[in-house]
């Protein structure tokens, strides 16, 4: 049969943001997928260099509305490296806290999402119940449910008082009881594993050779986690990657789930480590001017992020650089393509956890 | 085949998760970010609200005693009534109503008299009497 080209997006009902990837598809199998981006641009690099590197904290959280306080947190981590401020223990605590509920709603959200691209709205709106208790969290510990705006540069802004952190120990044995009883139909379900056992597999070697991040990266094998690095309060915490070997859709589908569960575990960790430190600064004092630059990587829910940062001592930096996680995943999902079935391109498409305003800034 | 169906028995018999909104609406957490307001008489029109926004919706001037904002632009961050050096602007925890029209908050006040008539004037009107006041608060 003859080749025919079936545009995939940009408006498609599984995809939460615009990507365009033209498929060449020969008898409903997609021999090859040449992506197309650029919809969702808004020059926010180009911004850093007219605002003051202050005012840009709250605009490079508006990367992504999702990893929002993860974007903050490594840009500040970045200016924080570059002036040499020492950050207090807490403020580092209190960002680790907010990064794994950010963490844990973003791979709610993905997981909901996946459900849905398969069909399975009831477990999409079970799993957006959950995710629910997340934002309640983070709309009573920093004022706003995604775009929390907690980070400046030397620490944090808001506390979260005892009584706050005895809820969110609550909230956390809720929040796992309500994952156990999910965890059965996810990960065991016949419908669930007939859509996802097989499709789209991304072997250990092209995953390294494409360089994949994040969940894509742990599903084929590698365990390469930028927490590890021990940012933030990371090296106080006990934890290793989440590693899936399979490669597959629903390999990546299991390392999300075994990474909410993770941060349930972490948050506990924090919360102890919390209720031990004395010292109340939130944050440490700004003074001058950034100059220099700096590389800081962090882990989102996504993959690894990174920010290159590069000033001269004027208010305004000369470059921001982000390289977000769903740009280096897009050359993985072109690999993953060839082969499958037409159907199940909305499912491979989404196993990335594509992030297009991340990707495009 | 049927793990959801325990899921689904259960979600029979537990309260609903959504709600009639809009003729139930939840209570707002304490410290929410709702809208940015602020009580003109306490402000100095020192103009650290404009500088600090990162979305440039404020802008103060100091002579006529006008302080603007596009509530449209705001980002809700909070970063302008954390330097408010007065406590003039403050987050209150309802959100803004949609708006069919674009409108800008616009307020006039008493901006601040020189330093040496300061002293003279306080004792005459309401508006720099206050002014005075706030910072102990």
């Amino acid at each position: 049969m003859a080749r025919t080209v079936i545009p995939f997006g940009p408006q498609h009902p599984v995809l939460p943001e615009p990507i365009h990837l033209k498929l060449v598809v020969e008898d409903e199998i997609v021999q090859e997928a040449i992506p197309a981006l650029g919809y969702v641009h808004r020059g926010l690099e180009m911004l850093a260099q007219k605002r003051d590197f202050h005012q840009m904290v709250q605009v490079v959280e508006r990367i992504c509305g999702i990893c929002s306080m993860i974007h903050s947190l490594c840009y500040c981590q970045g200016i924080e490296e570059m002036m040499g401020i020492e950050v207090p223990r807490r403020a580092r605590l209190l960002r680790t806290l907010w990064s794994e509920l950010h963490r844990s709603h973003s791979h709610l959200l993905w997981l909901g999402l996946f459900a849905d691209s398969f069909g399975f709205e009831s477990l999409f709106m079970q799993l957006w119940r959950i995710r629910e208790r997340i934002l309640d969290l983070n709309e009573a510990t920093a004022g706003n449910r995604v775009i929390v705006s907690v980070n400046v540069i030397g620490g944090v802004r808001a506390e979260i008082s005892e009584e706050q952190q005895r809820w969110i120990l609550g909230e956390m044995a809720g929040f796992e009881r309500d994952m156990n009883r999910i965890r059965s139909t996810l990960l065991e379900d016949y419908t669930v594993k007939s859509r996802t056992v097989g499709k789209g597999v991304l072997t250990r070697e092209m995953a390294y050779e494409l360089g994949a991040a994040g969940p894509v990266l742990r599903g084929s094998g590698i365990a390469q986690d930028m927490r590890q690095l021990g940012y933030a309060a990371y090296g106080d915490l006990d934890f290793e990657p989440v590693v899936e070997a399979a490669g597959d859709a629903y390999a990546r589908c299991k390392v999300r789930f075994g990474e909410v569960m993770q941060s349930i575990r972490l948050v506990r960790q924090i919360l102890g480590e919390l209720a031990k430190e004395t010292d109340p600064a939130l944050a440490a004092k700004v003074k001058g001017r950034p100059e220099g630059e700096v590389v800081c990587r962090v882990e989102q829910p996504r993959g690894e992020c990174l920010y290159y940062l590069k000033g001269s001592g004027k208010p305004q930096l000369d470059r921001v650089r982000v390289r977000t996680p769903t740009f280096a995943n897009v050359p993985p999902l072109l690999a993953m393509l060839p082969g499958v079935e037409l159907a199940d391109v909305p499912v491979l498409v989404l196993s990335i956890d594509p992030c297009i305003s991340c990707t495009e800034r | 085949m049927f793990r959801m169906t325990l899921n689904v028995l259960r979600n029979l018999f537990t309260p609903k998760a959504t709600r009639l909104y809009p003729a139930r609406v939840r209570e707002p957490f304490a410290g929410y970010r709702g809208q940015l307001e602020i009580h003109i008489e306490d402000c100095i029109f020192c103009g650290l609200c404009a500088r600090k926004c990162p979305a440039l919706c404020i802008a103060v001037d100091i002579k006529t005693g006008k302080w603007e904002c596009d509530p449209f632009a705001c980002v809700y961050c909070g970063i302008c009534a954390d330097h408010c050096p007065t406590d003039a602007l403050f987050f209150a925890d309802r959100h803004r109503a949609p708006a069919e029209k674009h409108s800008l908050m616009s307020y006039t006040g008493q901006p601040p008299k020189k330093k040496e008539k300061s002293v003279a004037a306080t004792a005459g009107s309401e508006a720099p009497a206050n002014r005075k006041s706030a910072p102990a608060d």
